[in-house]
């Protein structure tokens, strides 16, 4: 079935506790130089071919349900 | 005598105490499901504290898609009473009947205190048993909790008196300290600790939970 994914990514001027503890683990294991920022990836199977009316719809679904707006941006990418 | 609903989502934690808090505050309390289509001709709603679908997704994300939330939001546009404590102000604001999210804490905790708060406006249906300026103590618990907005959004909410609680010692990184807000209309209100907790002298801090009840039964009651 094709798939569509949708990132989900804290907007940049929203503080990321979550990508700062990670950053802060890697920091102890010897990781060096790595700045962790943690989003969500949503793997999504679709029914039909993947159209640009596809895409769009998927677009809705991420703005009305997977993301919030207020403090995330997400992007449609065509896997 | 005024009616207060009670909704109850999967995963609801403080349904109960919610229910009881109405109960001891002198008002009918009926319970609410968040399946149903209807409120039940309840004068006020309170949505409760608790991890409504396990907080998957974001909190509250899935909670405010039941069917109940849509015949919430429309009461609440016509400005019914409406109380969101913690879950339940995660849910108004993914509602956006609230405006701005709730993040994880600063530090990562969850956090259960006695928490001091000040009362910033009495001037809300929630609060109007309050006096402006007032310093009130009631539980707070939970991981998620760092309310977060657009610059912009919490000038307006500030510059329009709707920022309604502000931690005393920010526990979790809150913008402006705050703990709770209103709509332009001063009907909606959510916070992040629990006033239900504070209810009864066993086993809270303080009683101030119970003025939250009493103003709203006060607001119903002059109407």
């Amino acid at each position: 079935m094709p798939r569509v994914v949708v990132n989900v990514m804290p907007k940049p001027e929203i503080l990321d506790p979550q990508g700062k503890a990670v950053t802060g683990a890697l920091k102890r294991l010897g990781f060096d130089g790595m700045t962790v920022r943690q989003g969500k990836r949503f793997e999504i199977e679709i029914d039909g071919e993947v159209t640009p009316e596809a895409l769009q719809q998927v677009a809705a679904a991420a703005e009305k349900l997977l993301a919030n707006t207020v403090i995330e941006t997400f992007e449609v990418v065509n896997a | 005598m005024t009616r207060i609903g009670v909704v109850t989502f999967p995963g609801s934690l403080d349904d109960h105490d919610a229910l009881r808090a109405v109960k001891l505050s002198g008002a009918e309390a009926v319970p609410l499901w968040h399946g149903a289509d209807s409120v039940n001709d309840v004068d006020a709603i309170i949505l409760p504290g608790g991890f409504s679908y396990g907080d998957y997704l974001r909190c509250g994300a899935i909670a405010r898609f039941s069917p109940i939330m849509d015949v919430i939001i429309d009461q609440a546009r016509k400005g019914m009473p409406v109380l969101g404590i913690c879950n339940g102000f995660q849910l108004l604001c993914e509602a956006h009947l609230l405006e701005g999210a709730m993040i994880r804490n600063v530090d990562q905790h969850f956090i259960c205190r006695d928490q001091k708060l000040r009362v910033e406006t009495a001037d809300t249906t929630w609060t109007c048993a309050f006096e402006r300026g007032q310093e009130i103590v009631i539980a707070l618990k939970n991981g998620e909790g760092n309310y977060q907005a657009a610059p912009e959004t919490l000038k307006r909410l500030e510059d329009n008196d709707q920022v309604v609680f502000r931690y005393i010692d920010n526990p979790n990184g809150s913008a402006n300290d705050i703990a709770g807000i209103t709509n332009e209309r001063g009907n909606v209100v959510g916070l992040m600790p629990h006033p239900e907790h504070n209810v009864e002298e066993l086993t809270g801090a303080s009683l101030d939970g119970k003025t939250f009840f009493e103003s709203a039964i006060k607001f119903l009651t002059a109407r």
